[in-house]
């Protein structure tokens, strides 16, 4: 079976660290703030301006001026720390906070993400993206495998345009979680039953698979 | 204006001198921090052909929304747009222009703009489409772009409080791309919630200093959420 949204989260969350600043992305990034291992403290940056942001507000704590990066009302964690966007970004930039987690249209064996602009449909922005994954060393890509039409989003060559250049060396699909070096893909693990087979199928690029590719437990 | 006191009588004096053509430097996230009451003057007085440096374009009917109805921005640098209907119309049909520009080189442009730094090497935005046309150069092995920064004719700011000298301070995340815009503006006008009596405010506490402002204003805010998300008590 497939991961679930939520299970990508789950598979993710697993990389964090204690003591990480860690940047979630919008959608299935965003969950895995719910999957923080027990006995770990990551802090959380967002880049409108927050170190330390924590849950949504109760109806009572609600403040037109505590908002995320998804313009959502949130409250800030203890230890947390609010600035400027400029602040924010010399953080990110400057390659300060440990983990980037964010969602792309495509992949490639060469690292390049694109994850914000179809040529043709209506252009919204890149919005702090660029920014993250030129800045983060430490980034995973989240995705489904394959979009609805079954056409690969792990490529040779992204087809569309970049949000950043060589830059990414982890993806969590629903199907696998793959690490991206010398110009290959290399497959990790691989969802709780799917088939290696199927997997092959499905990405585009170089995909170099080991002997025993262990299966991910939730 | 005497002296420094930045204090002006009304929102008309505060734009007072904006004129068609000038280009705008906005502070505030979404609606987040956003100079509202500024942008209704600048609705008020009609002035046209605007271009507007600000990380967003407000939503339909408020914030900087609100200059599309009489189509009075002719180009927008955000980094991200499209909460927005009437944008979405005038940039199909080709009546409004945008420069869409990463979230943090947004911020260093300004930042840079008000720091007397013409421009600026970044990685953000290498081999991606942001980059093409731009200055590219390597320092220890990786590859960098040429950003130019920016000034605004004016800049619209929103702060928490002020003291007469222009001293400020913000609030929470309405933070954002204030202090920025504060230092980016030929002519810096900030609105604020409360105006303190001076010595109020702990110098060391100050996000801005007065120096970058040149009129400030009081004024009543609707801060309008945009997602209202909550968790049950």
């Amino acid at each position: 079976m497939a991961l679930t949204r939520e299970q990508m989260a789950q598979r993710v969350a697993r990389e964090l660290q204690d003591g990480y600043y860690v940047n979630l992305g919008i959608g299935i990034p965003t969950l895995v703030a719910n999957y923080v291992p027990k006995g770990i403290e990551v802090m959380l940056q967002s880049e409108n301006g927050l170190l330390g942001m924590g849950p949504f507000p109760t109806e009572d704590e609600i403040d037109a001026d505590m908002i995320n990066a998804g313009k959502q009302t949130v409250t800030a964690a203890k230890g947390a720390s609010i600035f400027s966007s400029a602040e924010s970004f010399a953080m990110i930039r400057g390659g300060h906070v440990d983990l980037t987690v964010l969602g792309a249209f495509e992949v490639d064996i060469a690292g390049n993400i694109a994850s914000w602009m179809v040529p043709g449909k209506l252009i919204k922005g890149m919005g702090g993206a660029m920014d993250l994954v030129a800045g983060a060393d430490n980034i995973i890509v989240t995705m489904t495998h394959a979009s609805k039409h079954g056409e690969s989003k792990l490529l040779t060559q992204c087809s569309l345009p970049l949000t950043g250049a060589g830059c990414i060396k982890k993806v969590v699909t629903d199907l696998a979680y793959i690490e991206i070096s010398d110009n290959k893909f290399w497959l990790k693990e691989r969802a709780p039953g799917v088939s290696v087979d199927e997997i092959i199928k499905l990405t585009a690029g170089e995909l170099v698979v080991p002997e025993v590719v262990p299966e991910m437990s939730f | 204006m005497a002296g420094f006191n930045k204090v002006v009588g009304s929102y008309s004096e505060a734009m007072d001198g904006l004129e068609d053509g000038m280009t705008i430097v906005a502070g505030g996230f979404g609606l987040c921090g956003i100079p509202e009451n500024l942008i209704v003057e600048i609705k008020r007085k009609g002035c046209r052909d605007l271009t507007i440096v600000s990380n967003n374009c407000g939503v339909d009917g408020f914030g900087l929304g609100l200059l599309l109805e009489d189509r009075q921005i002719k180009k927008m640098v955000s980094s991200y747009v499209g909460e927005n209907k009437m944008f979405e119309e005038q940039l199909l049909a080709g009546e409004l222009e945008v420069e869409l520009t990463p979230q943090g080189t947004l911020a260093e442009k300004m930042r840079a703009g008000g720091a007397g730094i013409p421009a600026f090497y970044t990685a953000t935005g290498y081999g991606t489409p942001i980059g093409e046309g731009k200055e590219v150069r390597e320092f220890n092995g990786r590859q960098y772009i040429l950003e130019e920064s920016i000034t605004g004719d004016f800049a619209i700011v929103k702060a928490w409080k002020a003291d007469r000298y222009g001293n400020l301070v913000f609030r929470h995340t309405a933070q954002n791309f204030n202090p920025m815009a504060a230092t980016a503006g030929k002519i810096t006008v900030v609105e604020v919630e409360e105006i303190v009596e001076p010595g109020t405010l702990d110098p060391a506490h100050i996000h801005t200093p007065g120096i970058y402002v040149d009129r400030l204003i009081q004024g009543t805010f609707e801060k309008r959420i945009e997602q209202r998300t909550v968790r049950k008590a």
